[in-house]
């Protein structure tokens, strides 16, 4: 569905693609993992057209992401969703009104229609009763619902999720987790789900992606990513300090840094 | 060599943010024509910048038509020429003062927000997240906003002339006993219709102008907390500065 090939980006110094390369099946749920500051975000956001990267191409359906003029590119996000890392909710409306945006926007349903989709959407993200308040009232994790709930309620084909349950509790989590599951199985959504959260990327994943600092280091089904012999993706799925990734960004010895200085 | 070398940037570069500008604001206006057309933003966006700033304008103008009476009383009556206050306020006002000094309010009232309100939306998301729901953010944000400057200004300024003038009345007739007759009459016979149709191009172009700047400076302001607040100063300092220069070049065509 989706073939990322030889994708480089850089912001200044900073590396956020070097050489990626990776395949996104559709109805299927794919985890993106990575440190913070890999560039997942950056990657999910040229994945769907928002800013272009150095170079590479980015196949959608057999189109290149990175050529598409707006109309097309318009045209085509019209059967995804995407809910943004910080869930980028417009703080000028209600909870109502921002999960109603799409609808009033592409569809021609009445208010009835309008307002019990937005009941059912709110449901499935367990926030049926918060219709009316701001977003400035609700906390991050609720945000990240709504968000969510937002993305789904034209009932895209694809979904793209930045970090669906980071700043959840765990039940919300598992709530979500299934949430996500579950429109893949029953409405054969394709996923695509960024996180570091690994038990979950486990739970969820028919495959993994491991990305760490613009490289793409490991690529497969959750048995294989377990069963790794790779020191690197070891290191990552236990989450042990040592190892051959660095913590730092910087080469220069910790010691010397700081005596030098 | 360095130095004319560093001219020769800080000119292209200036020219190109000119450039650029240019073809934003064509942009927005061409994306105002096309449909589907949002009456209800524009609604909402006069409400803010227009209907919001009533009372700063009313201040504003009540004291400018004062202390315009007080000043012309003082130096008119050197010359015993009390009896055309009322003209001389009303001039100073409509020509100039009521379209310049309601841009510059409206300025540091809504031309700020307006910046700081775009930014925190790149900041956090919101543009991007409009285009991923296929909805053109220009259109959506910057159209309505230019519109409901174009619609406003003259209004505020329409109703800053208005409240100076009686200002100018208060002060002029009822504290320093100016003639009332006089003072209405010298003005009534003074003030032309292109006065007010210069005062009404004015506020026109600084509705253009206020709105033109704040929008291009916040949409183009880098996505960081430190990128909007410098935005936000910069949009201030440039349009007041634009709206001075604009204003002279206005008068010079318009005498
Ligand atoms: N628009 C931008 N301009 C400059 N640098 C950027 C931009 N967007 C991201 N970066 C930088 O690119 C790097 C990767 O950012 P990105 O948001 O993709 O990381 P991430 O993997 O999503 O991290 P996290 O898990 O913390 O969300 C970061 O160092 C960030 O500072
Ligand atoms: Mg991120």
């Amino acid at each position: 569905m989706i073939r990322v090939e030889s994708l480089n980006n850089k912001f200044g110094h900073i590396t956020t693609a070097n050489d990626v390369s990776c395949h996104f099946e559709e109805k299927k749920v794919t985890v993106l993992l990575g440190g913070s500051g890999s560039g997942k975000s950056t990657l999910l956001k040229q994945m769907v057209g928002l800013g272009r990267p150095d170079s590479g191409s980015i196949m959608f359906d057999g189109r290149d992401i990175t050529k598409l003029a707006r109309k097309e590119l318009y045209e085509l996000r019209k059967k995804m969703g995407m809910l943004f890392q910080g869930s980028a909710l417009f703080n000028s409306l209600n909870i109502y009104e921002n999960i109603a945006f799409p609808l009033r926007e592409h569809t021609n349903l009445s208010d009835s229609v309008i307002k019990t989709i937005i009941k059912i959407k709110l449901e499935m993200v367990g926030l049926r009763g918060v219709e009316n308040m701001m977003p400035s009232q609700l906390s991050g994790g609720m945000t990240k619902r709504v968000g969510l709930a937002r993305a789904i309620v034209l009932d895209p084909k694809v979904v793209f999720y930045d970090e669906p349950t980071s700043g959840l509790d765990p039940i919300a989590s598992g709530v979500i987790d299934k949430l996500i599951v579950d429109l893949n199985k029953k409405l054969g959504v394709t996923s695509i789900v960024v996180s570091h959260d690994i038990d979950s990327a486990f739970r969820i994943a028919d495959k993994l992606i491991i990305l760490f600092y613009g490289n793409l280091i490991a690529e497969g089904t959750p048995e294989e990513i377990k069963n790794s012999p790779d020191p690197k993706v070891r290191q990552f799925i236990t989450g042990s300090p040592d190892g051959p990734i660095p913590f730092t960004l910087t080469d220069k010895d910790f010691i010397e840094d700081i005596l030098i200085d | 060599m360095e130095a004319i070398a560093a001219l020769g940037r800080g000119t292209l570069g200036t020219v190109q943010i000119l450039g650029r500008s240019a073809l934003f604001i064509l942009y927005v206006l061409y994306s105002a024509f096309i449909p589907p057309y949002r009456f209800s933003k524009v609604i909402k966006e006069i409400e803010f910048i227009g209907a919001k700033s009533f009372l700063i304008i009313l201040v504003t103008s009540l004291f400018t038509g004062m202390v315009l009476a007080l000043q012309g009383y003082y130096t008119l009556s050197k010359f015993g020429a009390e009896g055309v206050l009322g003209s001389a306020v009303a001039l100073s006002i409509i020509r100039e003062l009521g379209p310049v000094l309601c841009a510059l309010m409206v300025t540091g009232r809504a031309g700020s927000a307006i910046t700081a309100e775009i930014g925190i939306m790149k900041i956090t998301d919101q543009v991007p997240a409009l285009e991923m729901m296929a909805v053109e953010p220009i259109k959506f944000i910057i159209s309505p906003k230019v519109i409901a400057a174009l619609i406003s200004l003259p209004i505020l300024t329409a109703f800053f002339d208005l409240v100076g003038i009686f200002g100018g009345f208060l002060v002029g007739v009822l504290m320093l006993g100016v003639n009332e007759g006089s003072f209405f009459g010298e003005m009534i016979r003074a003030t032309e219709f292109a006065d007010i149709y210069g005062g009404l191009i004015k506020s026109l172009a600084f509705g253009f102008l206020i709105s033109w700047i704040a929008c291009f400076i916040g949409y183009n302001a880098k996505a960081t907390t430190e990128g909007v607040s410098s935005a936000t100063t910069n949009a201030v300092v440039v349009t007041s500065l634009s709206i001075l220069v604009i204003d002279y070049v206005i008068t010079s065509v318009l005498l």
